[in-house]
């Protein structure tokens, strides 16, 4: 089983490294654009395995996890634009600041469960924009302008477009951080992770050092999700409060149920699942509008709350539990 | 580029009318989004989140498209308008607009709401050499031909409004005291940059500056702040519901300061109203639209066709937002540049025209406000007209202003 499924990731990375290598063949179906949007959703997958760490593998809650994607995302922009750093260097650096930035928030976390820390966290959400437009951080942060950058360029010449790049960046960004993860998880360490999560007592009673484990994995999975900014600032070029509003958190939280708590497999579909629903959401309920002249004037946020509830409902485990489940049911049927 | 002798011919004589513009019609031609039947504008609005309330802009333009259609299109061309919901968050509108241009190929976006929003596509657009006209934002920013030969902007933007009201106050108020209420964004700071570049080597004249969230439930307390202070001007920067409240205040505690309110809350039925005319006599503001709540314009021929076009083509919009008057007056400005473009529908030749109005007057404008633009000059509408709130209406006073822009 784990052979096949090792053999199963190999052949869909390959596949992600080589099709883009084909627009010159078929320019029309892998366009810049597309592949733009493939980024975006690795981005997502990426942010959505971070609170997956956390909440999927730790037990524990975050709403606010927009808010260490903002951090990511400034600490990259801020040095890009005041010190000129290159992009590929703001990568570690905005893993290191979300890193230290979610252990603090991890030690008073501590003393918090369940609902509390979801409150909590849901403030750190809603401060987080409000904070960067303050005023003494304001000559770093551009205040509410924002601040405007340098898209990627494409390195020693080679013969991409700056979107092929640009995916092939966040690809590799994205099988890196997958890799970890999924190794930490097998690890005496991952172990710990899940036995605090399944069973906390027992875990502490097992001599689990349960504090260190929460709060260090508050820190991964803060650095996780603040990579993801990262990447998200080279991505669009452009940092603003207003990219992080709490509803970054919330969409983040969807990819995860959606997708599937504590699966990998489900954090990448979360991912995905969350920028093709948000951007054909929209496009379905013109379609019901103006192509079969139907009398609803849905709003595409309607039609996205009626994929949610039907997704919840039919799988209740996310659509990789689905997916595994329909799977297994075949397997037996044979 | 196909010629047929009778475009030719046509294009030959239209060049003749139209030579001073210097602008050829002897062939089709046609950039991606232009063809013999159809036109393809993009647009991004905010339908949902924070700022959904512009929403109803994007509504109000897509039915004036859909009315220019109905009377035969643009030359004979229909007007695809693909509007998408950005929810004000500018991650988002770099989505959404790399679709419009890149998968949809849209001759030019119009009218693309909000500064963030802007300023993420901005280096794009003009990268990409594809126009990006008459946006929907306030900041001073828009236009600048020689860096953004592609972005033209609309309104007057409210860092020159900001530097009328300073010069104003200098002018017309003995030993100024100013007290200043401002929403804590990129709208609030553009208009407050401008106030204290107006006031220049008199920015001390500013006593009192407090701002407020737009998630804060009342600005009651900034409020009682400026009248401590012991202000005698109040400048009011602020969004109707917040600017109605702090009119509502000033009069509950006894202040009596020369008001000031920006344009932005300029409507009777939000802002005066709520506030009650009785607190809000003497107020001033600037303006360079009708106010379809005030009735003096009731029997103006302008607002009268505009009504009956609202009860026909956009039975749902509300008659008394002024979001329903901007967006047809900017519609119309769209459809006039897109007809002066005859066949010659390419990217260049659109910002061509764009910047070659010459006093063209828009529907609902006020009176003696009208269009200009030029190679240099990429602000459409610069002047704006000073208005004395009396009774329950807006009194407009001295000059039409044209200022010019930094």
């Amino acid at each position: 089983m784990a052979s096949t499924s090792k053999k199963w990731v190999l052949g869909i990375v390959v596949l992600a490294f080589v099709v883009p290598l084909l627009k010159p063949i078929f320019p029309d179906a892998i366009s810049d654009y597309r592949l733009f949007l493939v980024s975006t959703m690795i981005i997502a997958s990426i942010a959505v395995l971070g609170l997956n760490l956390l909440t999927g593998f730790n037990g524990q809650f975050s709403l606010g996890h927009g808010a260490f994607y903002a951090v990511g995302a400034y600490t990259a922009a801020v040095l890009m634009d005041q010190l000129n750093v290159p992009y590929w260097a703001t990568i570690p650096a905005a893993a290191i600041v979300c890193f230290i930035v979610g252990y603090l928030f991890g030690l008073p976390a501590l003393k918090l469960e369940g609902h509390y820390l979801a409150l909590a966290t849901f403030a750190l959400a809603l401060a987080v924009p409000q904070i960067l437009k303050y005023k003494w951080l304001e000559g770093l942060t551009g205040g509410v302008q924002g601040i405007v950058l340098m898209k990627p360029e494409v390195p020693f010449g080679l013969p991409l477009t700056e979107d092929q790049w640009l995916y092939y960046f966040c690809l590799v960004v994205m099988v890196i951080l997958f890799w970890a993860a999924a190794n930490m998880l097998n690890s005496r360490s991952g172990r710990a992770m899940m036995a605090i999560r399944d069973q906390y007592m027992a875990a502490d009673t097992m001599g689990i050092d349960t504090a260190l484990y929460k709060t260090v994995t508050f820190g991964i999975s803060a650095a996780y999700t603040g990579i993801a900014g990262a990447l998200s600032a080279s991505a669009i070029a452009f940092v603003a409060p207003d990219s992080f509003n709490i509803f970054l958190s919330i969409k983040f939280l969807i990819g995860l149920v959606v997708g599937g708590i504590g699966s990998l497999t489900g954090s990448v579909i979360g991912g995905i699942f969350y920028v093709l629903v948000d951007n054909s959401a929209q496009a379905l309920s013109q379609f019901v509008k103006n192509d079969l002249g139907l009398p609803f004037d849905l709003s595409a946020y309607t039609v996205f709350g009626v994929l949610l509830i039907a997704i919840i409902y039919l799988m209740p485990m996310g659509i990789a539990g689905g997916l595994f489940m329909a799977w297994r049911k075949i397997r037996g049927a044979r | 580029m196909k010629t047929s002798r009778r475009t030719f011919l046509g294009g030959v004589s239209t060049a003749a009318v139209l030579s001073a513009s210097g602008v050829a019609f002897a062939q089709k031609k046609y950039d991606d989004g232009a063809t013999d039947k159809e036109i393809k504008i993009g647009h991004t609005n905010p339908y949902s989140g924070p700022a959904s309330a512009y929403g109803v802009i994007g509504k109000t333009i897509e039915a004036y498209w859909k009315s220019v259609n109905e009377a035969g299109g643009i030359n004979g061309r229909m007007v695809k308008f693909i509007t998408r919901d950005d929810g004000y968050n500018p991650a988002k509108t770099v989505e959404m607009i790399r679709e419009l241009v890149e998968q949809e190929k849209v001759l030019c976006t119009f009218n693309t709401l909000g500064t963030p929003t802007n300023t993420a596509i901005h280096k794009y657009m003009n990268q990409k050499k594809v126009p990006m006209l008459f946006v929907a934002t306030g900041a001073s920013k828009w236009g600048k031909p020689k860096e953004f030969p592609w972005t033209m902007g609309f309104q007057p933007d409210y860092h020159t409004e900001g530097v009328i009201y300073a010069k104003h106050i200098l002018a017309n108020v003995k030993d100024p005291k100013i007290g200043v209420l401002m929403q804590n964004d990129d709208y609030g700071k553009d208009y407050w940059e401008g106030f204290r570049e107006g006031l220049g080597k008199d920015a001390n004249k500013v006593v009192k500056h407090v701002t407020y969230e737009v998630t804060d439930p009342t600005v009651d307390s900034q409020v009682i702040q400026l009248k401590d202070s012991g202000a005698n001007v109040f400048f009011n920067i602020a969004t109707p519901k917040f600017a109605a409240q702090a009119i509502r205040k000033v009069a509950d505690i006894g202040w009596k300061p020369a008001q000031y309110l920006n344009n932005v809350s300029a409507s009777v039925a939000s802002t005066m109203k709520p506030a009650g005319f009785e607190n809000s006599q003497g107020i001033l503001t600037a303006a360079y639209l009708m106010d379809p709540t005030d009735k003096q314009w009731d029997d103006n021929a302008d607002m009268k066709a505009w009504r009956a076009w609202m009860a026909k083509s956009n039975p749902q919009g509300n008659v008394t937002d002024a979001s329903n008057v901007f967006a047809y007056a900017v519609s119309f400005l769209m459809h006039e540049t897109l007809k002066k473009c005859g066949d010659n529908l390419t990217r260049e030749n659109l910002m061509r025209q764009a910047a070659n109005h010459q006093k063209l007057k828009l529907p609902l404008a006020l009176p003696g406000i009208t269009v200009s633009t030029s190679p240099t000059d990429f602000y459409p509408i610069q002047a704006v007209q000073l208005q004395r709130f009396q009774g329950d209406t807006w009194h407009l006073f001295g000059d039409v202003m044209h200022a010019e822009s930094t």
